[in-house]
């Protein structure tokens, strides 16, 4: 674990949990309170066999989803109190996702599911906005397929797509949930490889959801999460 | 632009999905055609029959107040039984008509006044004898109500000095041609003798067969009435304000002043009766039209589940995502109505040249207008179920979502 600079952090978690059925006699309490921190140079792995609770933790910190308890600060800012809106414009702002299954919207072009985190933000794109877009897709090597639907590309294609759209705000978080799952090893090995230049060209942490050993053996740190603790962060 | 990103995706998501997109939007058509074609037909057929019952009376006739017997109370303490024989109403002139006539003129509402003596006669010609009624009229000031100079058939419209014009029946039962000599007699020895100098035929048997127009001092003397007026014939610019402009009249001169609405009551009662037919059936077909809308777009929220749910993570907030149904919701409103309404005015035009043309559909650009404006409005109305479910979605069940 990385020496603790406040000014570089991004994530910290205290004492969170999260149960779901509250009130219910079907009460079930998925995580038990813990207590995590992030930097800008992190790159992390989060492993952990079915119903650890690693996408409920992942939803948590993108904002998809509220803790019962504890708190979570995003770059500093406690966001448990935060109203629906403020919670979507930082999830817009501060936090790139990169899903299992690629997630393009059909009815947009290549670039413009690229823009779509800008275009939902500020309307529409810039000419300085398009050329970021272009920029990145042309950085995941997707160049002169701009204007292609999302299904004329191969899956290794559209999950490029996608990492370019998690970092066209170029968020200070870059959330992935087993973003390579559904890829062959070739395409697997392309995608984490972008995951890795842009920690390291933008300063942007990323917290990658996998089952697959060799990945996360790649990483500089890994959280096991074992039935709603952390057991192990190395 | 405000909103861009909404039309954007709403627009993008409408033309993905084409056909389903098409077919809603000929559902949206194919109803606001109807209702467009039925108000101008409705509207079309009412204006004719209106036209047609008013272009042969006036929309309002104040006439003298009927004679009442005059009982005088009882003394205190006593108590009266009355047996009344109600008053025959004989012929009277308005009191003071010209200073009437003079103060309807002023009304804002009234587009023409004409004082009209009228009264029984009979017309005789060799043994043939007729009941008229004699009308006399100011020439100029009567043809702004009733414009009988277009309707003469014989000889040309023209009254005073001896001049009269008759109905085409009664020129038939009389034999009478124009140029011919008829004897009128207004009773009690008043007899004289008229020159037929034109023949007019309204269409309406009754005043065919009946009217001997006059100059007006002509028929006071073969009523007796000198100097007398015995209606006022008052047109107003809104015929269906006649009533209140009728009730005002009363109100005003004390004279008994009845609207065409009353004199045509059953003719009313007609005409609201189908009004409302036809309100009730645009009233359904709009209905239908809202839930065709709603229901699509509630398919379309769910087929578009996982989108949503990504939009809503990429930083979508959820007014965003209201907004996008909505903004469907008012463009197929928008777009079906446009189509349906050239539809319509197709149909109105086919009726208008192709049908039996018993009378002619006027078309009104501003139906269209209102048609549209409506269409969104219901449209709107129609995706705020939808809207709101896609406004609620879970981000997190919605991209689970297969």
């Amino acid at each position: 674990m990385s020496e603790h600079d406040a000014s570089q952090e991004v994530l910290r978690m205290e004492g969170l949990r999260k149960s779901y059925n509250v009130g219910k006699p079907t009460e079930v309490e998925v995580l038990h309170g813990l207590d995590l921190r992030l930097q800008r140079r992190d790159f992390a792995a989060l492993v952990g066999a079915s119903g650890s609770g690693k996408s409920t933790l992942l939803n948590l910190i993108g904002l998809l989803d509220r803790p019962t308890a504890g708190e979570l600060f995003l770059l500093a800012e406690p966001t448990r109190s935060m109203d629906d809106a403020r919670r979507t414009e930082v999830r817009g702002s501060a936090i790139g996702f990169v899903f299992q299954f690629h997630h393009l919207i059909q009815a947009f072009t290549t670039l413009e599911n690229v823009l779509m985190p800008l275009m939902v933000a500020t309307g529409k794109p810039t000419r300085e906005q398009i050329d970021r877009g272009r920029g990145l897709l042309a950085q995941v090597g997707l160049e002169g397929l701009e204007q292609r639907k999302p299904d004329q590309l191969s899956g290794g294609q559209q999950q490029r797509v996608a990492v370019a759209r998690a970092l066209v705000t170029h968020p200070a978080l870059l959330l992935a949930d087993e973003p390579t799952g559904n890829l062959d090893s070739k395409s697997a090995t392309e995608v984490f490889q972008l995951f890795r230049n842009f920690n390291r060209e933008f300063g942007c942490a990323v917290l990658l959801v996998t089952h697959d050993s060799r990945m996360s053996e790649q990483c500089d740190r890994t959280i096991t999460l074992v039935d709603g603790n952390i057991e192990s962060d190395v | 632009m405000p909103m861009w990103i909404e039309w954007t995706i709403a627009t993008k998501f409408l033309y993905e999905g084409k056909v389903q997109s098409t077919l809603i939007l000929v559902g949206i058509a194919v109803g606001v055609a109807v209702i467009v074609f039925l108000t101008a037909l409705i509207t079309g057929l009412q204006d004719n029959i209106i036209n047609r019952t008013l272009g042969t009376q006036a929309h309002i006739k104040v006439q003298p107040t009927e004679e009442r017997n005059r009982i005088l109370p009882p003394a205190a303490g006593s108590v009266q039984l009355v047996l009344e024989d109600k008053r025959a109403q004989r012929l009277r002139s308005i009191n003071n008509w010209q200073q009437v006539r003079d103060m309807l003129d002023t009304l804002p509402q009234v587009t023409a006044v004409s004082p009209v003596i009228s009264g029984p006669a009979f017309a005789r010609r060799g043994e043939a004898l007729q009941s008229v009624a004699l009308v006399g009229i100011d020439a100029p000031r009567y043809q702004r109500i009733i414009p009988i100079q277009n309707d003469i058939v014989a000889g040309v419209f023209r009254i005073g000095a001896g001049d009269a014009v008759i109905g085409k029946q009664l020129a038939t039962d009389l034999g009478l041609r124009a140029g011919d000599k008829l004897r009128l007699d207004g009773g009690q020895k008043r007899e004289s003798v008229v020159n037929v100098a034109g023949i007019f035929e309204l269409g309406v048997r009754e005043l065919d067969s009946r009217y001997v127009y006059l100059e007006m001092k002509q028929v006071q003397s073969l009523l007796n009435l000198p100097g007398a007026a015995t209606i006022i014939d008052v047109t107003v610019d809104d015929i269906f304000d006649a009533q209140t402009v009728a009730a005002r009249i009363t109100r005003l001169t004390g004279l008994k002043a009845e609207s065409w609405m009353e004199t045509n009551a059953q003719l009313m009662n007609a005409l609201r009766s189908q009004s409302l037919s036809t309100q009730m059936i645009s009233a359904f077909v709009a209905l239908s039209v809202a839930l065709g809308i709603a229901s699509v777009l509630s398919v379309s929220v769910i087929q578009r589940t996982r989108e949503i749910g990504i939009l809503r993570a990429m930083g979508t907030s959820r007014h965003q995502m209201l907004r996008v149904f909505l903004i469907q919701g008012a463009l197929f409103g928008l777009a079906g109505s446009l189509l349906g309404g050239l539809a319509g005015y197709g149909l109105v035009g086919a009726f208008n040249t192709f049908g039996p043309k018993l009378f002619y559909i006027p078309v009104n650009p501003w139906l269209l207008v209102a048609a549209a404006g409506l269409a969104m409005v219901t449209g709107i109305i129609s995706a705020a179920v939808p809207a709101r479910r896609a406004a609620s979605l879970d981000p997190v069940e919605a991209i689970r979502h297969v």
